[in-house]
């Protein structure tokens, strides 16, 4: 069950977005969606009902992270359900009334869809059992909010203040993950279901109030409560039905949420005692207070909210059974009537075109049946019999004569009443009563989803006041019974008698309708500027000089610098490694001459590479290195890496008689500063490498590897030349990997070139001289015999497929060079890169051959006796080095070819 | 030996890095290949170097030959010159794109072509 409700407005989201897609002409649908996937919860919602009033609870778990123990578990009790029931019935009104406001808005389907998103995420927070999923859902909220808010987001304004919502909540989000990080740690429970008191009174003190005072971030800055309440009247600058059901009835509950769902654990604590309920008090009076003063219709009813919220957090932070069960009430009631005066705010804005409530007034004649609805729901929120929003006030001020100071909270209860009350007349009452004024003039009543989920709302605040004492006591119990931790039995009563709860409750009324009179004249009231959207705004801007300044130094856009960096970072460890290792004492100086001279051909010519002005001397001298290499491969018993390497180096040059055809080797200006900064950089980057090699060779290595590779070359691999061996069979994956790689290069290089946007038909002249063209056709049959035979004998031999396949490349390239790019392609038959194609197909052919009997690439060889007692073993490693030479083959005849077919 | 090789490839990375600070694209693009030459060259001294015969194992004894070379670094560095092959055909293609666009090979000229398109579609 509790996976459908959270997947209903997922899926519901999903739908909307692809209608966006699919017809984009259809913008009244997504608000009739939204309402029919509410409804679907609601109703899912109401047939568990029953299980929740028997005292029993809905749950759902499934593993995530199984190595941490982290478990994706729902959990739906009373106090969960209360959230949900509100969450889902509201969302089906806003649906509904969202569709008549938004009319045509091309940008329906992303309103909608947003709003689904977050119904989702609420509905994720309040049924999650694990920390976690709270979390997830929680920031999910936060981010959906911030979304809402800076809808039109062609308004600075509306961006301004969605940026600061969403750093006061995603800041507190942040504290509260890491409270919860902590408890969950100190603790060990990672479970609302499975914190007991005891776990936390195990604590240590200081632990416990770190752990509270971060979770309580969260719940205050979600809440907008004192010092944190300033992002919510700016939220304001959200579409209305967004008001009504993240900023007002929903999201920022869940801070009161958070709050009640912790305190059978956290409840004890001396921080909860003393910060909720201050907090919540005063953030309820001060709430109330600047309500009035706000001339614009919906943030008078953004502060109301404001101190709503401080009521319910010091209710939850007071605790008690029956502080708790007017928290209950108050959350039931509030969510109604707020959801319907904000709504009735948004229809008068959007039949009038203003929300200045001074410059309202006569609208009943108009728009009577929304009058008639606004009236009905402002009777809730100012706290008068027979609504619910009475009952509300009621259970609190018992609650709050339970208390030690108690007179004083009823003082403030009351004074909140009283203020409410006229913000209620303000917002509800009086834009309907006395004479039509200006704004007027062109309104009407509009279609029913403008004013009838007001109705529906409002009859339900009545319905519910009327039949409360009746009908909620069964539900209260449960919800009780969640936030207190032990079953608990509630009775409701309008009527307790003439005790101070009543006078407090005359109080509070009869104040409030004195009052009243003075409300047009209480907007000029002077009052303390709010200094909170400077300094967030301040916190913003600071951020955001801090990341352009971080950006002017990071990114400062010389490419030298960036490659210095890198290099930098990358050398100087290996410095600091070589520097720390100590003496290195294992090594012996020995001086073979040739040798010597094979060190002193390299070391010249890298020298000379480094240090020449000219193209050609460079390319000859990188060559020379090349080739010094090659004989060093081959000194030391590596004739694969020698033939390699020289075939390479062949390639290597034309690739820059390519180059240089068009790249001039620049003459630098003599930068000396330049000139001793690459010095000194190479110079660290040279003592760091011989270092690190030396320090390698001193500490000697482990034969294993090799030992093991050498002994089952033969038996296994049926290859003597171990390292072909290794390639096309024991480590013939990552050869997969590495002529894919070539593979992709080489499309990529073809790719780059034909974005010059000549085709290959145009080829270049160059004067071929007849010698060369006469020694092509020569060496060409020769190389592909020779490769033929490298190829053959490479499993026990030197050569292979890499070899075989570079020496016929070689020839391609001859001709490429001594006729032309055409010619030598056509010697090919085949494109190169079918080549390549082709080269992966039977690679992994081969890879693959036996996969029905064996582990993926293990060998299958089978042996054809030739005419002469010849044996020819055949396998699917051959295969595979067949699939490499092809690979490599194409590779380098594309390259080669494509290259010079380039033009100047 | 080995201690006879290593500045050999100290120098190698030296000129290879020199190579890679200086300014124009045709020196990088040498310092690339002569980078990947000092990287194999590492490897393959850096994991001992033997008397010289090659590791082909013998039929008779299935061993290679005393003192032979170690075949796993020489697995490693074959495939590694034909993909630095690969890779430095890739750069200069691109530093040839690079030039033909922007008629410069001058790094530090570069980053003027990196910012964004300016309102009437010309590069700033």
């Amino acid at each position: 069950m509790l996976s459908a409700l959270i997947a209903l407005p997922l899926v519901a989201a999903f739908i909307v977005a692809m209608l966006a897609r699919v017809a984009p002409s259809q913008t009244r649908l997504p608000g009739v969606v939204m309402t029919l996937a509410s409804l679907g919860g609601f109703a899912l919602l109401a047939v568990s009902l029953g299980t929740i009033l028997d005292g029993g609870t809905l749950d759902a778990s499934s593993t995530w992270v199984e190595a941490l123990d982290w478990t994706l578990s729902f959990r739906l009790d009373g106090l969960s359900a209360l959230f949900a029931l509100l969450i889902t019935g509201i969302g089906a009104l806003i649906g509904w009334y969202g569709r008549a406001y938004m009319g045509e808005d091309a940008r329906n389907a992303r309103f909608f869809a947003t709003l689904l998103l977050f119904q989702a995420g609420m509905l994720i927070a309040v049924t999650a059992d694990s920390f976690a999923i709270l979390f997830v859902g929680w920031e999910l909220t936060s981010v959906t909010s911030f979304v809402l808010i800076g809808f039109k987001h062609e308004d600075p304004e509306a961006r301004r203040s969605a940026q600061h919502a969403l750093f006061v909540t995603a800041a507190g989000g942040l504290a509260m993950l890491g409270g919860l990080i902590l408890l969950g740690v100190e603790t060990d429970t990672w479970r609302f279901s499975e914190l007991a008191r005891a776990d936390v009174d195990a604590l240590d003190a200081t632990i416990a109030s770190w752990a509270l005072g971060l979770i309580l971030l969260g719940a205050l800055t979600k809440s907008a409560q004192f010092p944190f309440h300033g992002w919510l009247p700016g939220a304001m600058a959200a579409p209305t039905p967004v008001s009504a059901y993240l900023h007002s009835a929903t999201m920022v509950k869940l801070g009161v949420y958070l709050v009640a769902r912790f305190q059978p654990a956290l409840g004890g604590l001396d921080l909860w005692g003393t910060v909720l309920p201050a907090v919540g008090g005063f953030t309820m009076v001060l709430g109330a207070i600047l309500s009035v003063r706000e001339r614009d219709l919906k943030r008078v009813l953004a502060y109301s909210t404001v101190s709503a919220l401080g009521w319910m957090i010091l209710l939850a932070g007071l605790g008690t059974t029956d502080a708790l069960k007017a928290l209950g009430v108050t959350v039931i009631a509030h969510g109604a009537y707020k959801a319907a005066m904000f709504m009735t705010a948004g229809t008068i804005d959007h039949e009038t075109g203003t929300r200045d409530r001074l410059a309202l007034g006569g609208l009943r004649r108009s728009m009577p049946l929304l009058g008639l609805s606004a009236g009905i729901a402002a009777v809730s929120m100012a706290g008068l019999p027979p609504a619910l929003g009475f009952l509300s006030k009621e259970t609190t001020l018992a609650a709050g004569f339970e208390e030690d100071a108690a007179w004083l909270l009823a003082l403030g209860v009351a004074g909140m009443g009283a203020l409410t009350l006229v913000s209620a007349w303000a917002a509800g009452v009086a834009p309907f009563l006395g004479a039509p004024t200006e704004s007027a003039g062109h309104a009407h009543e509009g279609s029913p989803g403008l004013w009838a989920p007001v109705a529906l709302l409002a009859l339900l605040g009545v319905i519910a006041g009327i039949a409360g004492p009746v009908l909620l006591p069964p539900f209260l119990d449960q919800v009780v019974t969640a936030a207190y931790g032990k079953p608990y039995e509630t009775h409701l009563t309008f009527f307790t008698g003439f005790d101070p709860v009543f006078f407090s409750s005359a109080l509070a009324i009869g104040g409030g309708f004195v009052l009243v009179r003075f409300h047009r004249a209480m907007p000029g009231i002077p009052w303390f500027r709010s200094s909170t959207p400077v300094i967030v705004q301040g916190i913003l801007d600071g951020l955001a000089r801090l990341a352009v300044g971080v950006e002017r130094v990071t990114q400062h856009g010389s490419l030298p610098v960036y490659i210095a960096t890198a290099l930098i970072v990358t050398v100087s460890p290996l410095l600091a490694v070589t520097a720390y290792a100590g003496p290195l004492a294992d090594l012996e100086v020995e001086a073979d001459p040739l040798v010597a001279a094979m060190a002193a051909v390299v070391g010249i010519a890298a020298f000379a590479a480094a240090r020449s002005r000219t193209r050609i001397r460079s390319v000859a001298a990188l060559g020379a290195t090349g080739f010094g290499i090659t004989l060093i491969f081959l000194y030391f018993g590596a004739p694969d890496l020698a033939m390699t390497q020289a075939l390479v180096e062949t390639l290597t040059v034309i690739l820059f008689i390519f180059a240089f055809r068009f790249l001039p080797i620049r003459r630098e200006r003599e930068d000396l500063r330049r000139h001793y900064a690459a010095l000194a950089i190479a110079g660290v980057a040279g003592l760091a490498t011989t270092g690190l090699t030396l320090l390698v060779v001193n500490n000697g290595r482990d034969d294993n590897l090799r030992r093991s590779f050498e002994a089952a070359s033969y038996p296994d691999a049926r290859g003597t030349n171990v390292v072909n061996t290794i390639l096309v069979d024991f480590r013939a994956l990552d050869t997969l990997g590495e002529i894919s790689v070539l593979a992709i290069a080489a499309l990529g290089i073809l790719a780059l070139l034909r974005l010059t946007g000549r085709g290959a038909s145009r080829v270049a002249r160059i004067d071929n001289p007849r010698v060369l063209r006469t020694a092509a056709r020569a060496v060409l049959p020769l190389l592909v015999v020779f490769a033929f035979f490298l190829f053959l004998r490479g499993h026990d031999q030197p050569g292979g497929g890499f070899v075989a396949g570079l020496v016929t490349a070689a020839g391609v390239a001859l001709y490429a060079m001594a006729y032309n790019a055409r010619v030598a392609r056509r010697l090919l038959r085949v494109p190169p890169r079918s080549l390549m194609a082709a080269g992966l197909v039977v690679a992994a052919a081969a890879a693959g051959f036996g996969t029905w009997e064996h582990p993926l690439l293990t060998g299958q060889w089978t042996v054809v006796t030739l005419p002469g007692d010849n044996e020819l073993k055949l396998g699917t490693p051959l295969f595979f080095d067949f699939g490499v030479f092809l690979v490599v083959l194409g590779v380098a005849s594309a390259l080669a070819t494509a290259l010079l077919e380039e033009q100047r | 030996m080995e201690v006879l090789l290593a500045p050999i490839v100290g120098l190698l990375f030296a000129c290879a890095v020199y190579l890679l600070l200086q300014r124009s694209l045709g020196h990088i693009i040498i310092g690339l290949a002569l980078l990947s030459n000092a990287a194999n060259l590492f490897i393959f001294v850096a994991s001992g170097l033997g008397d010289g015969a090659a590791p082909i194992v013998d039929t008779a004894t299935n061993a290679p030959p005393a003192g032979s070379a170690d075949p796993v670094p020489q697995a490693l560095i074959l495939t590694a010159i034909v993909i630095g092959f690969g890779v430095l055909a890739f750069f200069i293609t691109l530093a040839y794109r690079v030039y033909r666009i922007t008629g410069t090979d001058d790094l530090e000229a570069l980053p003027a072509a990196d910012r964004p398109s300016t309102e009437d579609g010309q590069r700033a």
